[in-house]
């Protein structure tokens, strides 16, 4: 609809059905919430009230019939929230999940293959693929035997927090195991997404150039992890490691940056390192969670 | 480009203001926006106009404050201004600055009648 960003919304759908009917039951255990035509949930006052909408009423001492309201509302507000319910609902199980975010083309779908085969051994993994269409990666997913599911958004350009959480009702990731979010390829809008996830891992692939990060400086903020990928193409291109490494640093000292290739497996090693420290992360976290939320049937 | 996603989410704020406060029509939008936030602002002029078509803030104008760009500098223990996320700190010129603020985007204020 936009011909300025290309973002449409209410056209997303996961595995043939739309997001806004076919999956309205929100996540696991969570009946609650109905889901607009938009395909946002529609939640009540008192809900609203959960993310920071003050006592709005605020009036202007005018004495036309206009007047100020103060608002003071995140325009993602409702993305937010709904990220927070995933974000707990996967720390109530011991679940990390990671956001990968990347240009389209970066090796995110090849990467997650090499991660799943080295991983599966010990740890179930399952797959949220976004792509506008088709579901190639997510049948390139399911090869390795995982559990994978597409969600196309249409028109527009991320997941967001409903999309996930809708994902997660369907695949039902097991207690103690990795949920690996393959995002639409694209470095600006999934910045802005939080969808509950433990961290964003973006790719950058040495064939986009050394500057990326400086052009895309939201995303490399946004993330925890840099992965450089396709280094086994560095002898034949232009691509200086060091000097991306430096950029990604300007826009986030606390990045931390694996080289990789997700042909060869060069560097996986640290990379599943990285991951096992934030699987421990996540299930080590899980005894006191699951006690918060036992309560409410989670 | 993610601005049409915003405007749903504004319009998704007014109607529910306009639900629960029980006014009729918008007269003008105030959004706070950061420096650094994701957002082209003449994009999301474009989307506004069309995602608030048929809604209490059909014709609204929109209003977009900016809020500068702040962060934490480690080597200067100080607060400082940048204009864009990989500005190096205006006083030392290192780049370990943590950004603290300017990335928000918020409806601030409604006009109504
Ligand atoms: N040489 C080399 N090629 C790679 C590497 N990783 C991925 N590729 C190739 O890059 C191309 C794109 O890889 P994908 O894994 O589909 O990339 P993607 O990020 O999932 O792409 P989208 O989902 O379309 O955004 C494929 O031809 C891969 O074989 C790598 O480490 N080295
Ligand atoms: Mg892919
Ligand atoms: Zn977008
Ligand atoms: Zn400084």
């Amino acid at each position: 609809m936009c011909n300025v960003c290309g973002c449409g919304a209410g056209e997303a759908r996961i595995e043939g059905l739309p997001t806004g009917q076919g999956a309205r039951q929100g996540r696991p255990g969570d009946a609650a919430g109905e889901v607009s035509p938009r395909g946002w949930r529609v939640t009540d006052s008192h809900e609203a009230a959960h993310y920071g909408r003050g006592p709005a009423g605020a009036q202007a001492p005018g004495m036309s019939q206009a007047r100020m309201l103060s608002i003071e509302q995140r325009i993602l507000a409702r993305n937010d929230a709904l990220a927070d319910e995933n974000r707990r609902w996967l720390a109530g199980r011991g679940i990390l999940a990671l956001n990968l975010v990347s240009s389209p083309g970066a090796g995110k779908t090849t990467l997650l293959v090499r991660t799943i085969e080295a991983l599966q051994a010990r740890v179930p993994v399952s797959v949220v693929e976004g792509d506008q269409q088709t579901s190639f990666d997510a049948e390139r997913i399911r090869a390795t035997g995982a559990p994978a599911l597409q969600i196309n958004t249409g028109k527009g350009c991320h997941l967001d927090a409903l999309m996930v959480g809708q994902a997660l009702s369907r695949l039902a990731p097991p207690v103690d195991s990795v949920l690996l979010i393959e995002n639409v390829g694209n470095l600006v809008c999934p910045a802005a997404f939080d969808l509950g996830e433990r961290a964003k891992v973006v790719v950058l692939s040495v064939t986009e150039g050394d500057d990326k990060p400086l052009k895309y400086p939201n995303m490399f903020a946004a993330a925890s992890l840099m992965l450089i990928n396709k280094t086994d193409l560095l002898p034949y291109v232009d691509f200086n490691v060091d000097k991306a490494i430096d950029f990604a640093l300007r826009v986030n000292p606390a990045l931390v940056v694996i080289p990789v290739s997700a042909t060869t497996g060069a560097g996986f090693d640290a990379w599943l390192d990285w991951v096992d420290v934030h699987l421990d992360e996540a299930r080590t976290v899980v005894p006191l969670k699951a006690d918060l939320y036992a309560g409410k049937g989670a | 480009m993610h601005e049409m996603s915003l405007a749903e989410g504004i319009r998704q704020i007014v109607e529910e203001t306009a639900r629960h406060q029980g006014f009729g029509r918008v007269r003008t939008v105030v959004l706070e926006i950061g420096q650094l936030a994701v957002v082209e602002p003449d994009s999301l002029r474009f989307c506004f106009d069309a995602v608030m078509k048929g809604g209490p803030a059909d014709g609204a104008v929109l209003q977009i404050d900016r809020v500068p760009g702040t962060g934490w500098c480690a080597q200067c223990a100080a607060q400082v201004e940048i204009a864009e996320l990989y500005d190096p700190c205006p006083r030392c010129g290192g780049y370990r600055v943590q950004v603290t603020g300017g990335t928000e985007m918020r409806v601030k204020e409604l006009e109504i009648e």
